[in-house]
């Protein structure tokens, strides 16, 4: 920080009144949310409800047409470039297709995010990084192989190793466990509590498997419509008499 | 219909003049990435070598022996190492391989970036602090321009080989005469220029290849597309490059 003032900061993320069209479709209009420190956030929204779009604008892959959005107190829509890559350090992005280094070895994907710390890393340093969060994951055995060597859930899981190795402070899910069969599914979510107990981090889950957002969800924000529509805890929300909501719980 | 093909070639034109000027103003600006550089110079001479050289080869020698009767009628058989030498190092050999490169490198480099757009790889490079353009296009790019004028040369020497041997089927010339003859005539003149003109060859085939894989869209189908794409622009741009290096090397009389 720039700052040496140490007051803690309770929101890791605030987006507000954020809209995003592409050409005549609008994507997002008017929606905000914060994700305090340490929280499961669960962003629930059917396909195509811009669920990616929200987290790739958290992430700068993509500029709001109008709102801001502060990631751990910096706005982020105005941010230069150096600075954007000094804040991607801090936020882990887990893509939905994991989006691993198919020319690279595992090994080569989980030292890629380093790269821009090389000058200041001794090789036994990145080694015994990229052993540890492989052994955090369960998969130090993968290290040689290639990912199209490995299944579903495995790619998911160097994928998170990949986004753990520079130990973020926020780690962004866009939907870890769709296309995973229950069983995997469950050991993913599962994972990422230890990822939050073991790394304290705070995370925002995109998801609609209903398994997933019961095990991580500490709140749950209802995006339809581009909007936020409603918030809650899973049982508040399941609770809830409104139709569009209850559909997602049936 | 010839409106909308006709505003299409404007905005394709429109945004690959901006992503050249990108790779201008980015790849002359540190972070440079000097071992993927280098990796993709071995990638391009790995994967073309072999095809550059067997084809410099045969056509030295397909020329000679196809101008072989026309010389001889002509009375100046005497000439044909002179002749030939200047037709496949000004022009033959230049445009052979790059159309070679081209085909390989182009479609190649375009499926690569395509397929890195489509599974977001590329994104997932920009969120981990590199800068993909630097490290996928400016490397691509630098590779090709580095490798294509080095593989002129290298089929320039296989080619002239393949003359040699041409020559020596309908007479007998021995090396030493065959090199004075062909030095008499060939020059740095028609060196230089071939080779200036081939790093351009290198330019336009990297700069489109990674243009066409960098805006890849529409998932799987588009990669392919991307690759095609890459090849068809690419060999349209290497002769349109030969006529202008033609017309030029005309107006400034390079003998
Ligand atoms: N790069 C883009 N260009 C144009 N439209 C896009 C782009 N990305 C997403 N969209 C549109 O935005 C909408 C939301 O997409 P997305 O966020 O991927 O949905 P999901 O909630 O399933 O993740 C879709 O209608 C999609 O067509
Ligand atoms: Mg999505």
């Amino acid at each position: 920080m720039s700052d040496d003032n140490t007051q803690i900061k309770e929101d890791a993320i605030v987006v507000s009144h954020v809209h995003k069209s592409f050409g005549e479709n609008v994507v997002l209009r008017d929606f905000s949310l914060s994700l305090k420190e340490g929280e499961n956030l669960v962003v629930l929204g059917k396909s195509g409800s811009g669920k990616s779009v929200l987290i790739k604008c958290i992430i700068g892959l993509m500029q709001p047409d109008k709102g801001s959005i502060c990631v751990l107190g910096d706005e982020i829509t105005t941010m230069e470039q150096t600075k954007l890559d000094e804040m991607r350090v801090r936020v882990g992005f887990l893509f939905q297709s994991n989006a691993l280094y198919d020319s690279m070895t595992v090994r080569e994907n989980l030292e890629f995010p380093l790269r821009r710390h090389w000058a200041k890393t001794s090789r036994e340093e990145v080694d015994r990084l990229v052993m540890e969060v492989l052994e955090h994951v369960g998969l130090a055995e993968a290290i040689d192989m290639m990912p199209e060597e490995l299944s579903g859930g495995m790619r998911k899981r160097i994928a998170l190793a990949r986004t753990l190795i520079l130990k973020p402070k926020i780690i962004l899910y866009d939907e870890p466990t769709t296309g995973l069969d229950p069983i995997t599914g469950k050991g993913i979510s599962q994972l990422m509590l230890n990822v939050q107990a073991k790394y304290n981090t705070s995370s925002i889950i995109i998801s609609h498997d209903m398994n997933c957002v019961k095990m991580t969800a500490n709140r749950i924000v209802m995006l339809i419509d581009g909007k936020c529509y409603a918030t809650g805890t899973y049982d508040e929300l399941m609770k809830s008499g409104d139709k569009r909501i209850k559909d997602f719980f049936d | 219909m010839n409106k909308s093909l006709f505003k299409t070639f404007l905005h394709e034109t429109g945004e690959i003049s901006y992503f050249t000027a990108r790779f201008f103003r980015e790849g002359f600006r540190p972070r440079y990435e000097f071992a993927e550089l280098f990796n993709q110079c071995f990638a391009i001479g790995n994967k073309t070598l072999g095809l550059v050289g067997i084809t410099g080869f045969i056509m030295g020698l397909v020329i000679t022996i196809q101008s072989h009767p026309s010389m001889q009628a002509f009375g100046a058989e005497s000439w044909l190492p002179a002749v030939v030498s200047v037709s496949l190092v000004r022009e033959i050999v230049p445009v052979i391989t790059a159309l070679i490169c081209a085909g390989k490198i182009g479609s190649s480099i375009g499926a690569e970036l395509g397929s890195m757009k489509v599974t977001e790889q590329i994104d997932a490079m920009e969120v981990s602090g590199t800068n993909p353009f630097k490290y996928l296009v400016v490397t691509r790019v630098f590779a090709s321009m580095l490798m294509i004028p080095l593989l002129v040369i290298i089929a320039d020497a296989v080619g002239l080989w393949g003359a040699y041997i041409g020559v020596n089927m309908k007479t007998e010339v021995s090396f030493d005469l065959y090199t004075n003859q062909i030095f008499q005539k060939l020059t740095f003149g028609d060196v230089i220029p071939s080779i200036i003109k081939s790093f351009f060859f290198g330019f336009a085939i990297g700069i489109i290849g990674c243009y066409k894989g960098y805006y890849t869209r529409n998932g799987t189908q588009g990669v392919g597309r991307a690759a095609n794409s890459a090849v068809v622009a690419a060999t349209f741009v290497v002769f349109i490059i030969d006529l202008i290096a033609a017309q030029i090397a005309d107006i400034i009389d390079i003998t």
